[in-house]
């Protein structure tokens, strides 16, 4: 906990993998991040600029050397045109994984033969029924195809409203169309920050960071949601379920497959293909007891939610699972997947298998996904792994004996069941419980891991910090498995950790203090469940309105600055454990941290102090609470209200 | 530490990250976000000099005989010893810019409000704990190097010595090869 401790990572199992991998004079990310330092503080500051070749220029930003850029850029026009670069490449990656699963939603629909099916009826409904699609008389397949195709439009639209977007409040949309960031369509967003970024086209700080906004949106309420709707529909809504984490949960003596990268299509089939007996006798012919599947990131949670499968580790753990030298076959598709693997693996019997036609990795045996033939290709991934099993024997191998245990599964829906209990499915406790006070707000923690904080001490420690002061937390991603190998996802483990209103609400619904929801498309999830917390009623009118916050302790990806500014600009206050690189731009910084909060509601806050950080949350929560003329929080808590905290002194 | 700071030009790829370190260091708050907006702003003491396409960083010598310490009217310059820093002592500056004007590398330079001359100070606090100037440990291509000057010698010497040793290698695989 102390910072004077030298530990690289608060998790056990981390901590063995690093001093075995230590020994062995592996090179880790850590290292290669201790090699990068000090790192370039231009960078840091958002202050370099290589859009052109009159460049690269870079700002001085003690005032001596240059101020503008050779185009006459100021500090403020780079870091916009910086940040809006990254929010693209963030809502392209998460809408390229949705667009793929339209794509796998029209090849199933279309295709009787296809390996894939249309599996939610329920949903697939609901969701025609929202696009304007007449139902009745049609089939699940018919329905799929129409809402496939019109997923697929939603892409392309160059003009009018996406969708997804209007299921947000009412507050939110009228914001959005007043100061025109309501997304148009997926792709063109992303295009036109491209455009306006394009040396000499938009030079004003807060218009291009705006399309950076609209571009975002068109991420959280556009492809990040398709990619979650329409993964159900494919794989099946999740619900609770019980299941592992940590690297402990490969066996010495199994062949042990891991996924890692984000999309669930192939590691589907890949679950599917490892289950199948023909795969276990082979395994056995090769002496291994059996087969373990388990993940590694997003694609971890996809089939952990749907599935129960357990999960190795989170980002910064997919060097030390391969560094166990446990691990047969690492299987890969895209997004946080480390060019350094292959190199890695090489060390090990290890085998390295890229997938997707878009991610090839150095060393790596690439064996190509095609999901018309799903099934096949899965079985010939899972032979080569089994096929590489004997290589194993006789070589060193190290599996940290570690493990939790975990409930997943939650989704807007069936947060929603779990919330109103079996027979009344509402929102209304979780709102009436902000409104008595038993709870005082809700926090949804998400994000990467980065060397730059020790892996897995910002997510649990904010979220312990959270939960003792009676705040539920959903999570998404890296955070929550990193909250799971710290019991937090435990029930049973958990509820220790909790403020007495936590407890109590806890006790009377079933769940546990914090709801994973899924992997890092699956953010989606939360927008939904703020918009049915709006639309519960008592709580205010807007997501803005709401005794809530969010946060990204230990972000490091595009990715998490285009969730971050969907998220904000639905009106939630954010706090970021690594600033945005825009600290070199005053008035830039200005705009995010504060003049933000006018136009949308939320805004940003860089703190790396995890337990800091979430007493701004609270205060926030706080603020919301008051602002709603809520009544006082029931319980005690250990960080008190700012208010309560001042008349105690006071008295 | 004793030491000084020296160039390997070749390794220079104009980052400017020497500057910014440097500034950050002799900053109140020594953290980046904070210090750019410290008033008075902090100054760098290196500065990356473009001549003819080249970058050449330039900052204090720490001369042995150094005109700024003879010229300055009130002791406020001072040689720590051989091989050591020459300091300014800012209280004692009245800022008469003689030392500008004798400095023959152009490396002394003024404070943001004029009142005092500011240049190198090898990074005292750093060298006392055993650590580089800032500005070193920031070169991410190794262009700056802090050595002594019998460091320096002995690794020229090296270097010198490994080419003539080549040198005489190679001559004698020549005669072999006119033998046969």
């Amino acid at each position: 906990m102390s910072s004077k401790d030298n530990s690289i990572s608060i998790d056990p199992a981390s901590e063995q993998m690093l001093e075995s991998a230590a020994s062995q004079e592996l090179e880790l990310a850590w290292d290669r991040y201790q090699a990068m330092l000090p790192q370039c503080g231009y960078g840091q500051l958002g202050l370099c600029c290589k859009i052109c070749v009159m460049g690269p220029c870079r700002i001085d930003p003690f005032g001596q050397g240059p101020q503008k850029g050779i185009c006459g850029a100021t500090a403020d026009i780079i870091a916009a045109r910086n940040l809006a670069r990254m929010i693209a490449g963030g809502a392209a990656a998460h809408s390229d994984h949705g667009r793929d699963v339209a794509h796998t939603l029209l090849t199933a629909a279309s295709d009787p033969n296809c390996d894939y099916k249309v599996i939610d009826e329920k949903k697939i409904r609901a969701l025609a029924e929202e696009f304007g699609i007449a139902t009745e008389g049609k089939s699940k397949e018919e329905l799929a195809k129409a809402v496939a195709e019109m997923s697929f439009a939603e892409f392309g639209q160059q003009h009018g409203e996406l969708k997804f977007a209007q299921r947000a409040p009412d507050d939110q949309k009228k914001r959005w169309r007043e100061h025109r960031v309501m997304p148009r369509g997926i792709d063109r967003e992303i295009v036109e920050i491209m455009h306006r970024t394009h040396m000499g086209v938009d030079n004003d700080p807060k218009n291009i960071i705006l399309q950076g906004i609209r571009a975002a949106l068109a991420d959280g309420w556009g492809g990040s949601m398709i990619a979650t709707e329409l993964s159900d529909v494919l794989f099946g809504r999740p619900n609770p379920l019980k299941s592992m984490v940590n690297l402990g949960v490969m066996k010495a003596d199994e062949v042990n497959i891991l996924v890692h990268g984000h999309e669930p299509t192939l590691s589907e089939m890949l679950v599917a293909a490892s289950q199948d007996p023909e795969m276990i006798k082979l395994a056995e012919s090769k002496g291994a007891k059996g087969i373990t599947l388990a993940g590694i990131c997003c694609t971890a949670n996809e089939i952990l939610m749907r599935h129960g499968i357990a999960i190795a580790g989170n980002f910064l753990q997919q060097e030390l699972a391969l560094s166990t030298g446990a691990v047969d076959a690492m299987i890969v598709d895209v997004q946080c997947v480390m060019p350094a693997l292959g190199e890695l693996a090489k060390c090990f019997h290890t085998k390295l298998i890229s997938t997707s036609p878009k991610a090839k990795f150095p060393f790596a045996e690439h064996i190509e996904f095609d999901e018309s033939k799903a099934l096949d290709i899965a079985k010939q991934i899972i032979i080569t792994a089994i096929e590489n099993f004997p290589k194993r024997k006789g070589k060193n191998v190290c599996i940290p004996d570690i493990r939790e245990n975990m409930v997943a599964g939650f989704t807007a829906e069936s947060v929603f069941e779990f919330l109103g209990g079996r027979y009344r499915p509402s929102y209304r406790p979780l709102n009436e419980g902000i409104i008595t006070g038993r709870l005082r707000g809700a926090a949804a923690i998400v994000g990467c891991n980065n060397p730059k904080i020790k892996h897995d001490y910002g997510h649990v420690t904010m979220t312990k910090e959270l939960l003792a002061n009676d705040v539920l937390v959903v999570t998404t991603g890296c955070t929550a498995i990193a909250d799971a190998k710290a019991g937090l996802l435990d029930p049973g483990e958990a509820l220790q950790y909790c403020g007495k209103g936590l407890q109590e609400i806890c006790r009377a619904v079933g769940i546990p203090p914090v709801l994973h929801l899924g992997s890092c498309v699956d953010i989606s999830r939360i927008l939904v469940v703020l918009c049915n917390v709006v639309s519960q009623g008592g709580l205010g009118a807007s997501i803005a309105d709401l005794p809530a916050a969010g946060a990204a302790p230990e972000w490091m990806s595009e990715k998490a600055v285009a969730i971050g500014f969907y998220v904000v600009a639905s009106g939630v206050y954010t706090v970021l454990g690594q600033p945005l690189p825009v600290q070199g731009a005053e008035g830039l910084t200005k705009f995010l941290c504060q003049d933000i909060e006018d136009i949308f509601g939320g805004k940003f806050a860089f703190e790396s102090d995890p337990v800091e950080a979430a007493h701004m949350m609270l205060d926030h929560i706080d603020r919301k609470r008051s602002e709603l003329k809520l009544a006082p929080v029931l319980y005690p808590v250990p960080y008190a209200p700012k208010e309560v905290a001042e008349a105690a002194v006071a008295v | 530490m004793k030491g000084s700071i020296y160039v390997e030009l070749s390794k220079c790829l104009s980052c400017h990250s020497c500057e910014l370190a440097c500034a950050l260091e002799h900053s109140e708050s020594k953290e980046l976000a904070k210090a750019i907006y410290e008033d008075p702003a902090p100054v760098a003491r290196v500065r990356v000099e473009a001549v003819e396409g080249a970058a050449i960083p330039l900052q204090c010598r720490h001369c042995e005989d150094a005109p700024c310490v003879t010229i300055c009217p009130c002791e406020a310059i001072e040689k720590l010893g051989p091989e050591q820093a020459v300091i300014i002592h800012e209280d004692k500056c009245i800022g008469c810019k003689f030392c500008i004007a004798v400095c023959p590398f152009g490396v002394v330079s003024l404070r943001s409000d004029g009142k005092v001359a500011l240049k190198c100070d090898l990074c005292l606090g750093r060298t006392e704990e055993g650590l580089e100037p800032a500005c070193v440990s920031a070169c991410p291509s190794g262009a700056l190097r802090f050595l002594s000057a019998e460091e320096l010698s002995k690794q020229k010497r090296q270097a010198a010595a490994k080419r003539e040793y080549q040198a005489a290698q190679s001559g004698k695989e020549q005669a072999k090869e006119e033998q046969t």
